[in-house]
């Protein structure tokens, strides 16, 4: 069976531990290296092309690896159960019926992603049609992002059950505007990366640094108020 | 280096895409300057806390109506073929 690699967080940073999909790994003391997305097992091109040739259960293995991530990218970007069901059943269906038309410049997945991306974005301009535009002007001066500087001690999230943690996560990054949030999952939460992210979305790779910066740094002034100060509890 | 600085190459610092020689002198101003070495470290346990949370669960009734519409779907095809 084909090795499958997961890095769906790709902080450098030397020696701290991490759990990747219920794996925990500890991130060596090594300089950094450039980083690629290594999410997509070397095989899928391969069911790409049974599927297009017919095979179903080569589709269906597409869907098998990929169905939990999808889901969990639908959740996030639009904070609703349903919605969520909605893009991943439609990001499959109509990758499956556009087959054809992917012509394997991209991963699959980075394709698939795109399409649900797409689907989830759909969904938000439904809701709240003047908050979703991927080009809207970026207009919050950097300086207010800076205000609350405070330690947060060695392990501010172990203050939190884990219930009240997801509340809290799931409060913040629902807080965030689109524009930060898809980039923030898809580089930071999904592993995607900048490149592929910059296709994803259609902007440019400056643009996915850009805002990449300002959805971490507002995620940190958000989640200030809970952490800061942690080391004293 | 100046604070602002870090800020900019904050990003980059945290992916490991720094050139050495910036990453160095980045480094060294963090040694001294209290803030920008709290924005680091909090802007880096932000990453490193959403990447530690818990995956979404894909409940059982989802997946299934999910594989139902696309056997639907296999289903139809085949029929126009």
């Amino acid at each position: 069976m084909a090795k499958q690699i997961m890095v769906p967080c790709q902080l450098s940073t030397a020696g701290f531990s991490r759990r990747t999909l219920g794996a925990r790994r500890i991130v060596g003391a090594t300089d950094p290296k450039p980083l690629t997305s290594t999410i997509v097992r070397d095989d899928e091109a391969q069911l790409v092309s049974a599927a297009k040739a017919g095979d179903v259960s080569a589709f269906e293995e597409l869907v098998n690896r990929y169905e939990r991530k999808i889901f969990r990218l639908g959740m996030n970007i639009t904070q609703n159960r349903e919605d969520a069901e909605d893009v991943m059943q439609d990001a499959f269906l109509k990758s499956y019926l556009n087959l054809d038309r992917f012509q394997g410049e991209s991963r699959f997945y980075t394709w698939l992603v795109r399409i649900a991306v797409n689907e989830a974005l759909m969904k938000l301009r439904k809701r709240r049609p003047k908050q979703v535009s991927l080009d809207e002007p970026l207009t919050e001066e950097d300086d207010s992002l800076f205000r609350e500087i405070e330690d947060w001690g060695p392990s501010p999230e172990q203050r939190f059950a884990q219930t009240e943690l997801n509340e809290i996560l799931t409060q913040v990054i629902g807080d965030l505007e689109p524009i930060f949030r898809v980039v923030f999952l898809l580089r930071d939460v999904e592993g995607i990366s900048t490149e592929e992210t910059a296709q994803i979305v259609g902007i440019s790779v400056a643009a996915v640094k850009s805002r990449l910066l300002r959805a971490r740094l507002k995620l940190r002034q958000k989640l200030n108020k809970y952490f800061r100060g942690s080391e004293s509890h | 280096m100046n604070c602002k600085k870090v800020i900019l190459e904050l990003t980059s610092y945290l992916d490991g895409v720094l050139d050495a020689s910036v990453r160095i002198d980045l480094e060294e101003h963090l040694g001294r300057c209290t803030d920008c070495r709290l924005v680091v470290d909090t802007t880096r346990k932000t990453i490193q806390i959403f990447c530690n949370s818990e995956p979404v669960p894909l409940p059982d009734e989802v997946r299934k109506r999910l594989h139902t519409a696309l056997l639907e779907r296999f289903r139809r095809n085949s029929k126009t073929i």
